[in-house]
């Protein structure tokens, strides 16, 4: 590594001779620290301070904001990387080292605490049965959700959605046949099928502007729970890692066959609450295209890897059963917030500029 | 043989091909244009398209997962979207 500790944090180039890009100007700002490990990460991003103790990271929570912070960070340099940090610490030997252990921590807590179910056709079964009388967020905020809370929940979920399908893209290369090419169809779907406009991401940028929420990728990172970084950071755990393909794409699965209708819910509240034309789009898209994409996850991806590798089928299980289980820890997490009144966030957002039909309020 | 297509290769021009489930949508290969019982018509370029059998969709032609069981039980997986 070139010395890092002279570098500047802001966007000057300190000169326009320079033979490659020492570290990135632009992206997102690193986040304020939330303990000591994702502290020393951040620090060590930016050379100015030592990596992590083994022990340190010993000690922190699992699901805590602090580990999954430092996760996030570590993972966050295989997307965008931050400004004023070096690209190529993206393979710092000493940086794997820590998100190595950091992974370990988080993913032996995740095998510990889902609850599997004993078969592919159980566990995807389980999915495709609608709750009559569903208690989750999003018939939450179909119900009774106030714009304030579908800001804090947009502003939430833009950390996955500002880069909507970019952490199950690295499976791609890892399947192959059938379920390489059914995964490459939906990805292709979900990146606009070539159309920038269209691109989900996009469509969800779009969805941030309805609400008045400032759009520019990683913006509410410092905002999000743990319970939120931890959805996220499961999903690059899974893209990241060969040997967590099938988990991957048990986790693929069990979002897009429980996107439907849980879109049609966020669609409905968006339309309830004059959230704005961009907002419903959003979710309306969604309840079309992952109709059809549920059954080529179900019927091509899975299928086709199992049939080429069968020993897969636990960790398709454990991929779609994790799934629920840290959506379960990030929907409790919101409505606990919401109705003791409080803010989901870490810190607030900044007021609605337009005057609208309903009143909002954060109390 | 990890290359070997799972499925002969169709010739060009081949018939369109439409799965068919017991339960769930038809499943066409895109793009379709749909002619509705009022004569007019609406058109997916999706490259596969579910369409609609159970009659339940509230975006008919297009499925939108209505056909699904429903349990009296409460409870949501992943709530949002991906």
């Amino acid at each position: 590594m070139t010395d890092r500790s002279a570098r500047p944090a802001g966007a000057t180039a300190v000169s326009g001779y320079s033979r490659r890009m020492e570290y990135d100007r632009e992206g997102p700002q690193l986040p304020a620290a939330r303990g000591p490990v994702s502290r020393a990460v951040g620090a060590h991003l930016l050379g100015t301070g030592p990596l992590p103790s083994p022990e340190a990271v010993a000690a922190a929570p699992a699901y805590g904001d602090d580990l999954q912070l430092a996760l996030y960070q570590c993972y966050e340099l295989h997307y965008r990387g931050f400004a004023g940090v070096s690209p190529d610490l993206e393979w710092d030997p000493g940086l794997l080292e820590v998100r190595a252990a950091l992974e370990r921590r988080f993913l032996a807590a995740l095998r510990a605490d889902t609850p599997v179910h004993d078969s592919v056709a159980d566990a995807v079964g389980a999915l495709l049965v609608e709750p009559l009388h569903g208690e989750g967020v999003s018939h939450f905020l179909r119900d009774e959700g106030e714009l304030w809370q579908l800001r804090e929940y947009a502003a939430q979920r833009s950390l996955y959605h500002l880069k909507e399908a970019d952490p199950h893209a690295w499976v791609l290369p890892r399947l192959w046949g059938r379920s390489k090419a059914a995964m490459a169809a939906v990805e292709f779907d979900e990146y606009g099928g070539g159309r920038a406009d269209r691109v989900h991401a996009r469509l969800f940028a779009d969805l941030m502007s309805d609400l008045d929420l400032d759009t520019t990728y990683g913006a509410h990172l410092d905002a999000a729970s743990a319970e939120c970084l931890a959805t996220v950071n499961m999903m690059s755990l899974f893209g990241l890692h060969r040997s967590l393909r099938g988990a991957l794409v048990g986790h693929f699965a069990a979002v897009e066959i429980t996107s439907s209708p849980g879109s049609r819910r966020l669609a409905e509240a968006m339309r309830r609450t004059g959230a704005g034309p961009a907002a419903e789009h959003f979710y309306d898209e969604h309840v079309e295209a992952d109709a059809v994409h549920e059954q080529i996850v179900r019927h091509e991806v899975i299928d086709g890897l199992l049939e080429q590798e069968p020993g897969l089928a636990a960790d398709v299980v454990f991929g779609i059963d994790a799934t629920g289980h840290l959506e379960e820890r990030f929907g409790d997490r919101l409505l606990a917030d919401w109705r003791a009144g409080r803010s989901s966030l870490r810190t607030p957002l900044p007021a609605l500029r337009r005057a609208r039909g309903e009143s909002s309020h954060i109390s | 043989m990890p290359n070997s297509p799972s499925d002969p290769p169709r010739p060009p021009g081949a018939p369109r091909r439409i799965k068919v489930q017991r339960r769930g949508p038809l499943l066409v290969e895109g793009p379709v244009e749909v002619e509705l019982e009022d004569g007019t018509t609406v058109f997916s370029d999706r490259f596969r398209v579910a369409l609609c059998t159970c009659r339940r969709s509230r975006r008919f032609p297009w499925c939108d997962t209505s056909h699904r069981a429903r349990s009296s039980g409460a409870g949501e997986g992943p709530g949002g979207k991906d």
